[in-house]
């Protein structure tokens, strides 16, 4: 079931719905990067929350005119234009009153979405058994979608890109650092307003399929897992795009497979499964990675300290310590040093009284700061200087057997 | 509006929904003042799975495992932002983001999974309550305030806000130096040998029971409304912290009681029918105040160039 399902082999609801949620999962990860980049992720809270009332006034108008009030793109235009309205009102509170960011995300939030539940009562109360299609808008309802609402998404979708695509430098700028784009001469104001634009864009497109409290998710979660894998900016907007288009895709096509599987919310927890793998296993950022430094760095502190101990007759009796020496055949289960143990502490031990003549002396005040207890001083000086400063200590003795 | 309509159907809703406003609004001062507003927004959204999961252990809709099961998913999100933060090193905002929406996430499905759409726990209900059904059906007028029978039968919702309101104002006012100096500068608190950390955890707990308590009567969304609009506006208002918190109080105490009377008799002004809901109506009201605040508040001014 669940492979018919991966190809598309469930019927035209299903396929329609998994095409839709990749395109959907597509564009709102590349839009949600210049977000999570510009440390706004929670703007598209305020956002979604914010289109309520909007699709809530749409319905009431188009009931009013006498249409049957459930009209996609109708409703959708609604929920733009309140959308927009709640960023420009966090916009204005952020620039124009001394509240921070949050603060104006959180009011934009709670008040429009309430003012949304109240216009819901109303229409509750205007029309019963009509609102029935609305409360889809907070969850998605992606049960007999029709081939207009597939279209819809998929246009919605490329324009979107297309304007990301167009648009990609100076938002990927202002995102990236707005002091030195301000500097520059770009209008910050304005190219805010397009990131949170186009968020808006991939909000009121995804409503259908997610609903509006799930949107938030693909806006965020497939940019924090793409960061993980890469540095670099561009990288970061495919990799999230890539993500994005996964979890929508597999989410659906999961959805579609059994029973009792909301749409939206197994979008959701493909994205978040995607987003927990990047954070263990990525490669230099992740988790593992981190510990298997750690303890890679743990392991030479220990060898050099050890080392050095030996060298100059120290009892060593921390475990891990002599594990590590016993381990390379340096000293024995009693920490006793072999042979080879006793040439590589007094090797240890010279590198240590160089590195210090190194620090001493004003004339190697650059290598000097390259010391940090580990770093070999071949890598730093050539032989002629080390041989010179060994000329200053003594020259070097055989060990005595 | 005589002493037998009001007292039964319209003071105990109003007073649950001051008590809530006020119990939010207190430690959101605070939540607002060290930039952590939306930790409400993320503990208003995990409310729904812990009620859920509760639901599934206990197998009934009763209050006190729903309430526990939410200030256990509140604490559990609390600890997956910081985990995912730090692991992760990721900025609080996205971290929040991604905590809290999957943890809804999962609420939903779980919902869905265990066939308990039908049921009570719909999700509607938990994002914006029922505050106008928390009626006092015991009284018959003002005199059942003195009636021990009457007020036996008082809506449990209203002792627990109660209860809630005097436990969060208990802990602001135990606590008011420590709160006060590690909001504005915690290095120095610190010096002082004050565990930041644990008062800014502390804190947190704090608002996570005032939310709990209050989603039952006004719903989880709305209870952000509460953390955010009455103690922004104050922050417009006033320099001063203990001003601040007083204008945020009766902020909330205004936002709560116009907002239900214009939910409750304002369409019958209007001409039309049915009431709307009471608890949308109060989080609108509060963000007009912040509006008005906004445009008319005496510190509103940002001092300096805003951050770019």
């Amino acid at each position: 079931m669940l492979w018919d399902a991966l190809f598309l082999q469930l019927g035209y609801n299903a396929t329609l719905v998994t095409i839709g949620a990749c395109f959907l999962g597509v564009a709102a990860g590349v839009t949600g990067t210049f977000l999570f980049l510009r440390k706004r992720s929670l703007v598209s809270d305020a956002i979604s929350h914010a289109t309520l009332p909007g699709v809530a006034l749409a319905f009431i108008v188009m009931v009013s005119l006498g249409g049957e009030g459930r009209n996609l793109i109708g409703l959708l235009t609604g929920s733009a234009i309140s959308a927009g309205f709640g960023l420009l009102c966090v916009s204005w509170l952020t620039r124009q009153t001394r509240l921070a960011e949050d603060a104006a995300i959180g009011a934009v939030l709670s008040v429009f979405f309430g003012f949304g539940v109240v216009l819901l009562t109303v229409i509750q109360s205007m029309s019963s058994g009509r609102q029935a299609g609305l409360e889809g808008f907070l969850l998605g309802s992606t049960a007999g979608m029709l081939w207009s609402d597939a279209i819809v998404i998929a246009v919605g979708g490329a324009l979107t890109l297309a304007v990301v695509l167009g648009l990609r430098r100076p938002m990927g700028l202002v995102a990236f650092d707005p002091e030195f784009a301000a500097a520059n001469g770009m209008n910050v104001a304005r190219i805010d307003l397009a990131i949170m634009g186009l968020a808006m864009a991939v909000t009121v497109v995804g409503l259908k399929i997610v609903g509006l409290i799930l949107i938030v998710a693909m806006l965020i979660i497939p940019p924090v897992a793409a960061r993980f894998w890469t540095d670099r900016t561009d990288r970061v907007t495919l990799l999230a795009g890539f993500a994005g288009g996964v979890s929508g895709y597999v989410g659906a096509a999961l959805s579609a497979s059994a029973p009792a599987m909301p749409t939206g919310p197994i979008i959701v927890l493909v994205g978040f499964a995607i987003f927990a793998i990047s954070l263990f296993f990525a490669p230099n950022r992740g988790v593992l990675s981190a510990v298997l430094r750690h303890l890679r760095f743990q392991r030479r502190v220990h060898m050099r300290q050890g080392l050095l101990a030996l060298a100059q007759g120290q009892p060593i009796y921390e475990k891990l310590t002599l594990r590590l020496l016993r381990r390379a055949g340096l000293a024995r289960a009693d920490g006793v040093p072999t042979e080879t143990g006793r040439a590589r502490a007094a090797k240890a031990l010279r590198d240590e009284k160089r590195w210090e003549v190194v620090r001493a002396d004003q004339a190697f005040e650059g290598a000097a700061a390259l010391y940090d207890g580990l770093r070999e001083i071949e890598t730093v000086l050539t032989e002629d200087q080390i041989g010179e400063i060994d000329r200053r200590i003594g020259g070097l003795k055989g060990v005595i057997a | 509006m005589s002493g037998e309509e009001f007292v039964p159907l319209s003071l105990t809703p109003l007073l649950i929904g001051v008590f809530a406003a006020v119990a939010c609004a207190l430690p959101g001062n605070f939540l607002v003042l060290r930039k952590q507003a939306l930790i409400g927004d993320a503990i208003s959204h995990v409310v729904l799975p812990g009620i859920v999961v509760a639901f599934l252990v206990t197998g009934m809709v009763s209050t006190w495992p729903m309430m526990i099961g939410a200030a256990v998913a509140a604490v559990l999100a609390v600890g997956l932002i910081e985990a995912i933060r730090r692991l992760g090193r990721i900025e609080p905002g996205a971290a929040m983001g991604v905590a809290f929406t999957s943890m809804f996430a999962a609420g939903v499905l779980l919902l869905e999974q265990s066939d308990t759409s039908g049921v009570h726990l719909d999700v509607e209900h938990a994002l914006y309550g029922n505050l106008e059904s928390l009626i006092w059906l015991d009284a018959i007028g003002w005199r059942s305030l003195a009636d021990p029978v009457a007020l036996a039968g008082l809506p449990d919702e209203l002792i627990r806000m109660g209860l809630t309101l005097i436990v969060v104002a208990a802990f602001v006012w135990l606590f008011w130096r420590p709160l006060k100096l590690s909001t504005f500068d915690e290095g120095f608190a610190r010096t002082m040998g004050m565990r930041t950390g644990v008062l800014g955890l502390a804190l947190v707990i704090v608002a996570a029971i005032a939310a709990v308590a209050a989603f039952d009567a006004v719903g989880s969304i709305i209870v952000i409304a509460m953390f955010i609009c009455p103690p922004a506006a104050a922050r417009l208002m006033t320099n001063r912290l203990e001003v601040q918190i007083a204008w945020s109080i009766a902020f909330a105490v205004l936002s709560a009681v116009l907002g239900y009377f214009i939910a409750g008799y304002g369409p019958q002004m209007l001409g039309a029918q049915n009431a709307v809901s009471a608890s949308g109506m109060i989080a609108t009201v509060s963000g007009v105040i912040l509006a008005l605040a906004a445009f008319f508040g005496p510190c509103r001014k940002r001092t300096g160039a805003p951050a770019v």
